[in-house]
């Protein structure tokens, strides 16, 4: 079990002007998170897995209760839903925007850094401003919610530990409307991107019966199959790349994809009637497998949590309330459980597996860039071998590959899948094995 | 003035303090545009510059020899050298495995070895002088900022 974020490399094999081989690794060293479960009281188990990544924590936290509450056979309150959901929202909002503001955006600027950006120039002033200000008003929103946007201290297994009060609600709706116009001209940025990928994907996503969101619902695929969270992983066969710290996933044989265009995909209908309103045009372009379109699909999540945090502030009152506790005995009988969610990067999985006495014997967890890995690899091969096709068609002699370009065209197509963190930036290490 | 030459590296750890970190930014990237040079900080640009600096901010825990060896080389180019987070300053939670039962530790010895990590990971004041550390899973922006606020007035006393 790893995380994506630091180092990845990339090797690439390139026989007679054809790609034979890609391997995409991470270089992360393994922490064993899974292994260290063992023994730990489930009581400490969202907090512990939270520390496998620190940008997608809270969704680790959120997974992991769930699967906790599963295995102990608790339902949450209503107003535990609610908070869970805004908790959710705050995070694609902060998540997504340091992708797509300070990871992404410079490659559209042709700028090396966001904080490259010329404040004396209008428009790059305002790209700036708008930056941090989004940003900075998901994390008011996760830290109002859950006590901090980086582990967050106040959702646990039955409940919240603290509850949000009317005068941060007040300040949140405040700052989620102050930041809606800057959204909408992140989305109307990342529609007219000039990156497009198209390579014919198979992927999924958790989608909801009723309103767009990121805990409840069936994994539905791309051809239309489904499945219940309670399968766990059943569908999905695990690779292990002996080259890579991370474990690879595929879907009846082949690589799939998961994060925000599935998501879009499979349920844009299902987006709040404002979000749609807004961007119906850039709506109109799913579904899609452009990859470059996650960018956008993520911006249209920026706003439909921004849509619906405002309305859940405005329509609710927060009064503190227990924990839901295990039903009699539950914690002291063995049990699995499991939690399915959307993280920002997609699909996350947490199994539990309960002992006789709340001790924890084992689990399992599936990040959603162990899913993406094999997708990855096969758009690198494909986008690799179009720019050596286009380049010997145009170069009058046997010119060298332009490797500084080729590099900086996967790098682009990379961080478009938005894997964790560092990598997300700015990692890429290519080891060339090329005979031509 | 000179700009505050400022390096940024993250080893074994979830990176959390990157995330708290790119938050503070929120709040302060215009006046630290204006006092850092952010020279090599992989999650902000793609042309890092790795020669020398004024503050090198180690992330994470130390799990390999390469790793080792890097943190050293960082130690010689930095003036001030800051652990950031609960991985550089005790090794933990990315050092678990240190504490692991011998049935545990036949489930991940194998592992251990294909990548050649390290025996056991160490923390960064294990391996090198650490002038500040900033505790905490993840770091709290107040410390921090105090922090990094007195090693400016130590390095630019006229700011």
């Amino acid at each position: 079990m790893t995380k994506m974020e630091g180092n990845a490399n990339l090797s690439l094999k390139i026989v007679d002007g054809k790609v034979t081989d890609v391997k995409f690794s991470v270089k992360e060293y393994k922490r064993f998170f899974t292994e260290a479960m063992k023994g730990k009281n489930i009581v400490a188990i969202p907090q512990h897995l939270a520390r496998i990544c620190g940008t997608c924590s809270n969704s680790h936290i959120m997974c992991s209760i769930e699967a906790c509450e599963n295995a102990l056979g608790i339902t949450p309150t209503t107003q535990t839903k609610i908070l869970r959901a805004l908790m959710m929202h705050g995070l694609m909002i902060r998540d997504h925007a340091l992708h797509l503001y300070l990871f992404s955006m410079p490659d559209i600027f042709g700028k090396d850094a966001f904080l490259d950006f010329d404040e004396n120039d209008p428009a790059q002033h305002q790209i700036l401003h708008d930056g941090f200000d989004v940003k900075s008003a998901g994390n008011f929103l996760a830290t109002l919610i859950a006590g901090r946007s980086v582990h967050a201290t106040l959702p646990t297994i039955g409940g919240f530990l603290k509850f949000p009060d009317q005068t941060g609600m007040d300040e949140a709706i405040q700052k989620l409307q102050n930041i809606r116009p800057a959204v909408l001209r992140l989305i109307e940025i990342f529609k007219n991107a000039p990156f497009h990928f198209d390579r014919k994907t198979k992927y999924m996503a958790l989608v909801p019966d009723d309103t767009f969101g990121y805990i409840n619902g069936n994994i539905v695929t791309s051809s239309g199959e489904k499945y219940g969270e309670k399968d766990f992983r059943t569908h999905l066969e695990s690779t292990v790349l002996p080259y890579s710290q991370a474990v690879g996933y595929t879907y009846k044989d082949e690589g799939y994809m998961v994060g925000a265009l599935p998501r879009v995909n499979l349920a844009k209908d299902k987006l709040h009637p404002k979000t749609k309103e807004s961007a119906a045009e850039a709506l109109s372009l799913f579904p899609s497998t452009d990859i470059f379109y996650n960018n956008l699909a993520q911006a249209i999540e920026i706003l439909h949590s921004v849509d619906e945090s405002i309305d859940i502030l405005s329509k609710n009152k927060f009064v503190p309330e227990p924990l839901v506790k295990p039903l009699s005995d539950s914690a002291a009988v063995s049990a699995v459980g499991v939690g399915v969610i959307e993280a920002p990067r997609g699909t996350l999985y947490h199994k539990v597996i309960l002992g006789g006495d709340a001790k924890v014997v084992g689990g399992e967890v599936v990040v959603p860039t162990g899913q993406n890995q094999i997708n990855i690899e096969r758009d690198i091969g494909v986008l690799v071998q179009k720019l050596i096709d286009e380049s010997n068609s145009t170069a009058s002699d046997a010119a060298p590959l332009d490797k500084a370009k080729i590099g900086f065209e996967i790098e682009k197509l990379i961080r478009a899948y938005d894997p964790c963190m560092s990598c997300a930036a700015h990692f890429l290490k290519v080891e060339w094995e090329e005979n031509l | 003035m000179d700009k505050i030459k400022i390096g940024w590296f993250s080893y074994s750890c979830c990176e959390d303090n990157t995330v708290v970190m790119t938050e503070v930014l929120n709040d302060h990237w215009q006046e630290w545009k204006k006092l850092f040079d952010f020279r090599h900080v992989r999650v902000l640009k793609s042309k890092n510059i790795f020669d020398e600096f004024d503050i090198a901010f180690i992330e994470g825990a130390v799990a390999s020899p390469e790793q080792e060896e890097e943190i050293k080389d960082i130690r010689n180019r930095s003036k001030k050298l800051v652990a950031i987070g609960s991985c550089a300053v005790v090794g933990l939670p990315a050092g678990q495995r240190n504490t692991f039962t011998p049935e545990q530790n036949q489930h991940i010895n194998f592992l251990v070895a294909r990548f050649g990590a390290l025996p056991q990971v160490k923390k960064v004041s294990d391996i090198v002088k650490v002038d500040v550390e900033v505790p905490g899973c993840p770091m709290s922006p107040e410390v921090f900022l105090e922090k990094v606020n007195a090693l400016v007035a130590e390095l630019r006393p006229a700011v």
